[in-house]
């Protein structure tokens, strides 16, 4: 059986932390696991937590920012937090500024942010 | 080295024979020459002179070699001569030219003690020839040293200086930049602001260029570097004191910078304190 990183349901978000060194079939994993737990529960807002990631490369870097991609096409904000300086300045020298990410210091941050877009679309939804 | 290690010479003797003429020529000739007297008092110099004479005399008994043992007390003096010189002011130029004019007043005394013996002077002359050069080039490396090690100094303490990190309020950081942006100042300027936003959690980060002389694309680059590693840590970033002549040099190079920019240090505070959902208000005094 492979090793796979839980999604957890958080309300109207997904919760993914990430503790352990991120090879690149695990992140291949994460992004097919994560895209069919969002078309499955629905969710608003992913959270990813990567303050335990201490070593990225650029494919790594890559794959954060396809999910975010299929996150926004199936409706749902993406939001990085915890990032290591050490990550965010190896992530900037690759040339990957991750610009279509949302991003947080922390997690009670993050779902904050999180929180935020899912009332606002909430609202509107009520106005119409 | 031509020198033999542990080769007697006379020139102990000599110099302890004709230690006064000896002592009056070099002081003379370093007078017509390099003498700083507005670096170095006379009646210290002449301290110094005897000293070195004293010490040069017991060593040359043993030894010609300036590398050797007997040497190790003349060669800690003159490391410590050219230290001060060089803290004192005096140019590479003048702090060798001190050991190179004892040549004359060496060379007349030898001159005066063999001459008889031309095959014996010619001798004694190479050996001292050799000695002092040796012993000039020496100052002038102990002269160097000193240079280098003041030189990075200056540099690290430059380093540290210029790139504080200051927290304006809870949430809010300033980083006011002194200085031409090096890719090895914005390492050391990113790692202090993004260890910074780990510290104190901050959630906005102004980025006060008023110090910075010049803005070209590869500073601008830097910024942006800075500023996105910022992002991807959470924080967001303003710039301010962009100056009248480096706003208009940006634009004439296209450069673009994409962020949050205000003229002042100040309208940046207002607009994070808006941001983090603060207020300045003014109030009324008491009585």
């Amino acid at each position: 059986m492979d090793e796979r990183i839980p999604i957890l349901k958080l309300g109207k978000a997904l919760l993914v932390t990430i503790q352990v060194d991120m090879h690149d079939r695990l992140a291949l994993a994460l992004e097919e696991d994560l895209t069919q737990k969002i078309v499955a529960t629905g969710a608003r807002g992913v959270l990813i937590d990567i303050s335990a990631l201490e070593i990225v490369d650029s494919f790594i870097g890559r794959m954060l920012d396809n999910i975010a991609g299929v996150s926004r096409i199936l409706d749902a904000e993406t939001v990085l937090v915890g990032m290591q300086p050490a990550v965010a300045i190896t992530l900037v020298e690759l040339g990957l500024n991750l610009s279509g990410i949302k991003t947080a210091l922390n997690v009670e941050r993050g779902m904050k942010m999180i929180a935020q877009t899912v009332r606002a679309s909430d609202d509107s939804d009520d106005g119409e | 080295m031509a020198t033999v290690p542990n080769q007697t010479s006379n020139l102990g003797a000599i110099i302890a024979q004709h230690r006064d003429e000896i002592l009056a020529g070099w002081l003379r000739d370093m007078i017509g020459t390099t003498r700083r007297s507005d670096l170095i008092k006379e009646s210290e110099l002449r301290t110094q002179c005897s000293q070195f004479l004293a010490l040069l005399a017991q060593a040359t008994a043993q030894s010609t070699d300036v590398q050797s043992a007997p040497f190790e007390r003349l060669r800690e003096m003159l490391s410590e001569i050219s230290r001060t010189r060089t803290i004192q002011g005096f140019t590479a130029r003048e702090c060798a030219t001190f050991i190179f004019s004892i040549k004359r007043p060496l060379f007349t005394a030898i001159r005066e003690s063999l001459g008889k013996d031309s095959n014996a002077m010619a001798d004694e002359m190479w050996r001292t020839s050799e000695l002092v050069d040796g012993l000039g080039l020496f100052t002038t490396e102990a002269y160097l040293k000193t240079r280098e090690e003041t030189i990075k100094r200056q540099q690290e303490e430059l380093a540290e200086l210029s790139t504080p990190v200051v927290r304006l309020w809870k949430g809010v950081l300033a980083l006011p930049l002194i200085g031409t942006l090096d890719s090895e100042r914005t390492q050391i300027v990113m790692e202090n602001l993004l260890k910074s936003l780990v510290d104190t959690g901050a959630e906005i980060a102004i980025i006060d260029i008023t110090g910075v002389p010049t803005v070209d694309t590869q500073v601008a680059q830097h910024l942006l570097k800075t500023i996105a590693a910022a992002r991807l840590m959470g924080a967001d970033c303003i710039i301010s004191g962009i100056r009248p002549q480096i706003a208009q040099t940006m634009v004439h190079l296209g450069v673009e910078l994409n962020v949050v920019s205000k003229a002042t240090l100040a309208d940046a505070f207002a607009i994070a304190l808006e941001r983090i959902g603060k207020a300045v208000t003014t109030v009324r005094p008491k009585g």
